[in-house]
């Protein structure tokens, strides 16, 4: 799937987490989050396992995390490429 | 013994901190709602993140069943709500504003294809009518009796009450409605769900009406705040003296099954299966929130 155009995902509130990608040449995430220190690892294994599940090899994915589960960062991060890459119909096997 | 639906909490698609910690509140079941709750250009977020939490086990462990309120197939949004649903494992769909049987067949025909493409049973996924207008209510015996799917009927009253050009009231305005849809459950052998009591500050007038209902014969009521859940399931909630008969009962129609006795009585008083169904229901209420206080 390839980012064509800015694209947000989610929000700022507590146990959610906010996803902005944009185009890029190359792959690069950044990632923010008030538990980093703790979790900062496994956040971003759950969002570059989400990205290779949707095929993303490039882009830029700035993460605001606000203690979000696992289920809610896999789904802010599907939407926001999905809505980056302006797909609308889904393979829902992809992300099994 | 039968699933108990005393409670649907509600909650709203959208809302990441509200679907991955409901479980805490231990309603019986969860409406994830991807219809009302989720505004139009957030539909396509909420149904990702309803899929990603119909990963989570919690609510399995708890025994919590999970429901996913789809938008109507008619929208542009229900079908892809359905595949969200299904792909994600969810145990039901809940249909709003069903109107006739038609629906649910269509409804099925595209369970039964996106059950076969994400390789779970045909048939697993679970189906919950919501009844929201005068047709729905005066097709409530098809609609319910229309699948093996289906598990219950819910009543919406919003919808209903501007269809029938009036509004909320003293509950006489529900009536007809209310008992429509409860026969049409019995008829078919599946649980009714009573409508939301939107004013979760009026705590009495909330019991009020769910004592009405259960009087009815409603196994539960849709609910939209965590507050309301334990205020109904101590309504619910036998008293001691019918836990210590229930369990009487529940005894000599095991010791009469033992014993291979066709007439079973109990202090004189014969005992059929009507009354052991009923105790065996109580003790269930019993066991899942205790006495009543």
């Amino acid at each position: 799937m390839k980012i064509i155009k800015d694209a947000i995902a989610g929000t700022l509130e507590s146990s959610d987490l906010q996803v902005k990608v944009s185009p890029q040449d190359n792959l690069e995430i950044v990632i923010h989050s008030n538990v980093m220190h703790q979790f900062g690892e496994k956040i971003a294994d759950v969002v570059k396992e989400t990205l290779n599940k949707l095929q993303v090899a490039e882009g830029l994915i700035i993460i605001e995390d606000k203690g979000a589960l696992d289920c809610a960062i896999r789904a802010r991060v599907e939407t926001a490429v999905l809505r980056g890459a302006e797909v609308t119909e889904l393979n829902w096997s992809l992300l099994k | 013994m039968k699933k108990l639906r005393r409670s649907m909490l509600f909650l709203p698609g959208a809302n990441a901190a509200m679907l991955s910690t409901a479980f805490v509140y231990r309603p019986d079941s969860v409406m994830f709602d991807l219809e009302d709750a989720v505004s139009i250009r957030e539909k396509d977020s909420a149904r990702l993140l309803v899929y990603q939490t119909l990963q989570l086990p919690i609510y399995r462990e708890f025994g919590i069943e999970v429901i996913v309120r789809i938008n109507s197939l008619k929208t542009e949004f229900g079908l892809k709500d359905l595949e969200a649903a299904i792909w994600g494992g969810v145990d039901a769909v809940r249909l709003p504003k069903t109107d006739t049987p038609d629906e649910i067949y269509e409804l099925e025909k595209h369970m039964e294809r996106i059950e076969k493409e994400a390789g779970r049973p045909v048939g697993s996924t679970k189906i919950v009518a919501a009844i929201e207008s005068a047709v729905g209510v005066i097709n409530a015996v098809s609609i319910a009796q229309s699948s093996p799917r289906m598990i219950a009927i819910a009543i919406a009253a919003f919808d209903y009450l501007v269809d029938m050009q009036t509004q909320r009231g003293d509950g006489s305005e529900l009536f007809y409605a209310r008992c429509a849809v409860l026969h049409a459950a019995r008829v078919a052998g599946i649980d009714a769900f009573d409508a939301v009591y939107s004013d979760v500050n009026d705590e009495a007038g909330f019991l009020k009406e769910v004592e009405f209902i259960k009087g009815l014969g409603y196994n539960g009521k849709s609910l939209i705040n965590p507050r309301q859940i334990l205020p109904l399931h101590n309504a619910y909630a036998p008293t001691q003296s019918e836990v210590d008969y229930s369990k009487q009962v529940v005894a000599a129609a095991e010791d009469g099954e033992k014993k291979g006795l066709g007439v079973i009585s109990l202090n004189g008083k014969m005992i059929d299966n009507p009354i052991i169904n009923n105790a065996r229901r109580i003790i269930s209420r019993y066991e899942a929130s205790g006495v009543r206080q």
